[in-house]
């Protein structure tokens, strides 16, 4: 391993400019001319809109226009769409309803944009936004999923019945059924996965300019995949023709998930400038992030187990409803289906499972793919399963789930996955040594002294990353396909670029990428730039989420310099007068076998553009390739985390004590960046699993709409975290790497649930197990039982 | 609109603004300093924290007339001219204390208010603690945690 | 936010004059509760009359048998306070909780007061003390001071000048942090001084700051944690919201009272 190569902790390139204040986000952007958008929003969670009267606030101070959902029409203005289809049960399609980008008729949840200030500055904007008077005619809100679908609530879309998008199923229902008819035990929990906000700290912000002269619109936004925005903005929102739409994501202050999807605003804003002929911003304030940004999770589940006599599984079967909100968002539908039942075989060997999942509209903000994306939520019922049924059964956790782990690969399980490699008891093994498993009964003892009530719970999870075979989701319902590409641009000079379709947005692609360049084609890591996030540059791609870019991206660079090697090899052979057969290339080193001739790789570059030693007909002049990775499976990613944790039974506060994480990533290019990710996940996940929680009221107006109300986790609610890896390849990629990024949050919900109702000794707790919650758990413990 | 003066990062600066212009958004739309960040709008983040006379402040939470004649040290202004990092920026850097970036600055601003409250001998639960002004949503503060530990340490050795 | 005319005295009389000619006008001490609720345009003052330049109402003293506060203290200043931590560190601990060290380093006692937040700290330190507020007009004391949530008995025009708390012999403060916002989901300040004995609870009740009478009854046989040992208080009154319950907040004053007298008793 070099100092700058594949498994070295590099420090990251990009770090620079971050630390002295240098990053250049969205709205770090500005252009000539640039005006403010402001948008008028809906106070209502669900309203007719009788009239929109703007001609006051056009005449206020500093406002350039006023626009409308009316106008938004007459100029054909295309609707936002969701990208995956889902069939029912009886093989209808989902009912996707109407989501234009300003409402005209309408309005479903509170902050629907109803109309946009284009003004001279925000104060102005913002100004002008209160002057304008939308007469509203206040229909009954519904928020909560079941009573969505129930007979005789407010319908949302007047073309969906009972609010219900899709009635979906996977699995053998008659398989599960006999099985758990001929259960020894049967284990049933009622789990809330309660809806996030995902508070990426840059708020979403968008800057539209467009160029009279050539007719050409720029956009630059706060995008995980700037590609498949352009694509959507142009062929289904149609506002221009692709090649004449640039999207740029520039620095982006950290997306899980919320920065895939496209917004109302951003095509308002490409739209608006169009019209007022100048530049056109708009950044959410964090206010209107809680409002607008796509929220995570928000399912209901029953969930049932069933065993053997030897705690042995035989079958799961889970029935969900999904809360998709008052819009379906871009990639929502394929959450709560495809991300999240496909996994909840977990790490077992699970004969028969059974799924039915019920998607539904509700007066909330929409609901999308947040950090783990279906995979937390399924881990969360296999695991939160599996410890409440080792404690049914008095079977240790640790060895119910040895008894369950899938040992043999390739594995199918019941739910359309192929596992492909991985080593459960190692992990959970190396977890335990390294949480001191056997030292906790003592400890529990001295906690339980102090008056302290101390639990330890674990979770063994697996998720499908690397996603995906474009062949396999494009059956599963997928509008695109989810390959990714580079493109190595090396100079006559022998410095590189790599042209990705992935994009980061903290993850250090610029610094992965590169070391992989590296190592690889032996020159130094300086000499390496990763070029990602604008559609004028880079060949169409993907764009970075679900764990992702390593996996896919990176297999794509790796294919791209494959070709690279085999084209410099043929001018190596012209320079050095040898067969092609003979080079041979080596840390950045041209050989011919069995001479003492070579060639560095800058001298080889350098002749690539020359061309003085080959003609034309012989080869092409240049050394720039291009490859297009389509993975042949999804990665399994797979680990255990085990958290103990101390409640103050006077408060009912949790305290997390020790957190220790063992992840099986597969290859690691840099460990660093990859203890990084699952630092930031599992804080993520405790976050989920103590504190956040998104609450709308009955009247739909969203309780939790800022930092105030709404709980972000802070350095002090954790403690250091303890991270270990363990190592098995995966075969399904070039690099043998799976995918880090959502693992934390996969992993840590469970975890600190199974810890506290371990410590508590009831597994009547929800999240966020506030501390409220604990201490009311608590209570109903003590207080005799009612009559 | 009002005139308004102060010291920003050693260089005198002027402005003339609507009363209502809150500091950060004098730093960075007048003056084009665009490392002070803005992640919320109810003071709880920390990304627009800034230093006003030598004391860390929330410039989203301060009106640029109420900084009036004072000396203003963003996180711009504090590498060396030369282009030398602080060594408290050096060990975000070295410890891999951030990810995307956006809550850096802040975080930078704040690590070094702690170090001037509270020495160069910092433990974790007390720089855990006294982060509370401060949110990331990447890095599980992990390893902030452990750059500013560090950085502290180093500014002494300075 | 909206628009206001801007203005800094250098005297409380020149600032009471600006107030007076601006009836729409506000003061800012240090802004951070004022400048949160404009930016959301929850409050439109016509004028901001800036006091950070008016001298004389800053600084933390020994008065004889009283602390005296100058409006403009910032929360830092107080919690730093060598002279207060070690003639009453409970006090100096009240300020050391509030939000986050930037908001400490801003805000101020005399802005926090006449804020009167029902989840703010001060308001708890000021009754559980018995302290005085001292105004440009007249004196008040801290009982007829805290009228309600966000209400006080200052009358327009009136600027707080100073705060004097009586030096007790055993103070201490307890305070459950609200997880998002850093606010007291419920504060516990108790304090002994001779015979006076007061148990002043904020951020539980959906009236603002208030005293638990019963408490300081049971306190006056013994100061001690024992004395309230089974003693509860109603939960109704108590505010609801998503992260407390009534039942909870009543729980809690019990146990952070508990903790109180255990500290400062310590």
């Amino acid at each position: 391993m070099s100092a700058t190569g594949i498994g070295a902790p590099v420090r990251r390139k990009e770090d620079f400019r971050f630390i002295t204040g240098q990053g250049q986000y969205t709205d770090d952007v500005t252009r000539p001319g640039e005006t403010r958008a402001v948008f008028v929003r809906s106070p209502h969670a669900h309203a007719k809109i009788k009239s929109i009267d703007v001609a006051a606030a056009k005449a206020m101070p500093g406002v350039i226009d006023v626009l409308t959902g009316a106008q938004l029409a007459t100029d054909k203005i295309g609707n936002l769409i969701c990208g995956w289809m889902i069939h029912s049960k009886d093989g209808t399609p989902m009912k996707m309803s109407a989501h234009p980008a300003l409402a005209a008729t309408k309005v479903n949840c509170v902050g629907d944009a109803v109309a946009v200030v284009i003004a001279e500055s925000v104060a102005l904007g913002k100004d002008a936004a209160e002057a304008v008077v939308v007469d509203y005619e206040v229909l009954p809100a519904v928020v909560d999923p079941a009573k969505a679908q129930a007979s005789g609530a407010p319908q949302i879309h007047a073309d969906i019945a009972d609010n219900t998008i899709y009635q979906w199923h996977l699995g053998e229902k008659k398989d599960v059924d006999a099985a758990f008819a001929a259960a020894k035990h049967v284990t049933k929990l009622d789990i809330i996965n309660n809806r996030l906000v995902p508070n990426a700290m840059e708020p979403r912000a968008a800057l539209a300019d467009y160029d009279a002269g050539t007719d050409n619109l720029t956009l630059w936004n706060t995008s995980q995949n700037p590609h498949v925005a352009r694509l959507v903005i142009s062929a289904f929102v149609g506002m221009a023709p692709e090649h004449k739409l640039r999207v740029i994501a520039p620095d982006v202050g950290g997306g899980f998930g919320s920065k895939i999807f496209i917004y109302p605003e951003e095509v308002v804003c490409l739209w608006a400038s169009r019209k007022v002929k100048r530049p056109v911003k708009w950044t959410s304030d964090r206010s209107e992030a809680f409002l607008t940004d796509a929220h995570g999770r928000d399912h209901v589940t029953h969930a049932e187990l069933a065993l053997d006599a030897n705690g042995k599984i035989l079958a799961l079967r889970a029935k969900t409803i999904a809360n998709l909100g008052a819009y379906m968002s871009t990639f929502s539908s394929s959450v709560p289906t495809y991300l999240y039942a496909t996994l909840l075989s977990g790490q077992y060997n699970i004969p028969s499972i059974y799924c039915e999942v019920d998607a539904v509209y509700t007066n909330t903000a929409p609901v999308d793919a947040y950090r783990g994306a279906g995979r937390p939520e399924a881990t969360f019922v296999v695991e939160r399963l599996v410890e409440v049924a080792a404690r049914e059964m008095q079977i240790d956790p640790a060895d119910l789930r040895r008894r369950n782990f899938i040992t043999a690969f390739p594995h199918q399980t019941p739910v359309i996955m192929a596992y492909d490699g991985g080593d459960y008891n190692a992990s959970l093994k190396k977890a335990m040594d390294m949480a001191d498993v056997k030292g906790f009964p003592k400890r529990k003892r001295d906690a339980a002294r102090n008056g302290k009530l101390r639990g330890l719970g674990y979770s063994t999870y697996i998720e499908a990353c690397g996603i995906a075979p474009s062949q396999a989701v494009g059956s599963l319902g997928a509008g695109v396909g989810l390959w990714e590409s580079a493109e190595v641009r090396v100079n006559p000079t022998g410095s590189v670029e790599v042209l990705t379709g992935s994009h980061a947005h903290g993850q250090g692609h610029e610094t992965t990428f590169a070391q992989l360049v590296s190592e690889r084609l032996g020159i130094p890591i300086e000499n390496v730039s990763i070029v990602h996030g604008d559609t004028d540059k880079v060949q169409f791609g993907m764009g970075t989420y679900g764990s992702r870019s390593g996996a896919v991206g990176m297999s794509a660079i790796v294919k791209a310099l494959d070709k690279i090697e085999i084209k410099a090899k043929k001018v190596a052979a012209f320079m050095m007068e040898a067969a092609e057969g003979d080079i041979e290339f080596k840390d950045g080193k041209f050989t011919v076998a069995g001479t003492d001739k070579s060639a560095a790789f800058g001298d080889v570059a350098l002749n690539a553009y020359i061309a003085h030693k080959f003609t034309g007909a012989e080869l092409e002049p240049g050394l720039k390739e291009t490859s297009f990775y389509d993975p042949t499976n999804f990665t399994f990613p797979a680990g255990c985390h085990i958290c103990e944790i101390e409640i103050d039974t006077e408060t009912g506060k949790t305290e997390i004590i020790n957190w220790t994480a063992v992840d099986d990533f597969g290859t690691i290019i840099n460990p660093m960046i990859v203890e990084g990710q699952v630092h930031g996940g599992i804080a993520q996940g405790v976050g989920q699993a103590l504190m956040e929680g998104a609450y709308y009221d009955a009247a739909g107006q969203l309780v939790t709409g800022s930092m105030m109300d709404y709980s972000m986790p802070r350095a002090h609610d954790f403690p250091s975290f303890h991270v270990g890896m363990t190592e098995t390849k995966s075969p399904s990629n070039p690099l043998g790497m799976k995918g880090c990024g959502e693992a934390g949050a996969i992993a840590s919900p469970a975890a600190v649930i199974n810890a506290i109702t371990d410590a508590i000794g009831t597994e009547a707790i929800a999240m966020p197990a506030t501390a409220n919650a604990v201490w009311t758990a608590l209570q109903k413990l003590q207080a005799p039982k009612a009559a | 609109m009002a005139a308004v003066s102060m010291t920003v990062n050693g260089k005198a600066v002027t402005g003339d603004v609507e009363p209502r212009t809150l500091l950060v958004q004098f730093l960075r739309e007048n003056l084009r300093l665009t490392g002070t960040h803005v992640g919320c709008d109810t003071s709880q983040c920390g990304a627009c924290i800034i230093h006003l006379d030598g004391i860390a402040a929330k410039a989203c939470t301060t009106l640029a007339l109420q900084c009036e004649g004072s000396s203003i040290t963003t996180i711009e202004g504090l590498a060396e001219p030369g282009g030398a990092l602080h060594p408290m920026q050096e060990a975000f850097r070295e410890h891999h204390g951030l990810q995307c970036g956006y809550c850096t600055p802040g975080m930078i601003m704040s690590a070094l208010d702690i170090v001037r409250r509270n020495g160069n001998d910092l433990d974790e639960h007390l720089i855990r603690d006294q982060l509370d002004g401060n949110i990331c949503r990447c890095t599980g503060y992990h390893n902030i945690v452990k750059a500013i530990e560090s950085g502290a340490k180093n500014m002494a050795a300075k | 936010m909206y628009n206001f005319t801007f203005h800094r005295p250098t005297t409380v009389r020149q600032a009471a004059g600006l107030l007076a000619r601006n009836p729409d006008g506000k003061l800012l001490a240090g802004g951070h509760s004022l400048l949160p609720v404009m930016k959301q345009r929850l409050a439109q003052p016509s004028a901001i009359v800036d006091l950070s330049l008016v001298e004389g109402i800053t600084g933390v003293e020994l008065k004889g048998r009283s602390v005296s506060i100058g409006a403009m203290t910032r929360h830092a200043d107080v919690a730093n306070s060598p002279v207060l931590k070690e003639v009453m560190p409970g006090l100096a601990a009240v300020p050391g909780s509030i939000g986050d060290p930037q908001v400490r380093n801003r805000g101020t006692i005399g802005g926090s007061i006449a804020n009167n937040d029902p989840n703010a700290d001060y308001p708890a330190a000021c009754l559980g003390l018995g302290a005085t507020i001292i105004t440009n007009k007249r004196r008040i004391a801290a009982d007829d001071f805290f009228q309600g949530m966000f209400t006080t008995a200052l009358e327009e025009g009136e600027i707080i000048v100073r705060i004097s708390f009586p030096v007790a012999k055993k103070a201490a403060y307890e305070k459950f942090k609200h997880p998002a916002s850093g606010f007291a989901l419920v504060g516990v300040f108790v304090s002994k001084r001779g015979p006076d004995i007061r148990v002043a609870v904020t951020g539980a009740g959906a009236n603002g700051v208030f005293r638990v009478p019963t408490f300081e009854e049971a306190l006056k046989k013994r100061f001690a944690a024992k004395s309230i040992e089974g003693l509860t208080i109603p939960a109704s009154g108590m505010n609801a919201d998503i992260h407390a319950s009534p039942e909870y907040r009543a729980h809690l004053v019990g146990v952070l009272a508990k903790r109180a007298l255990n500290k400062a008793n310590a």
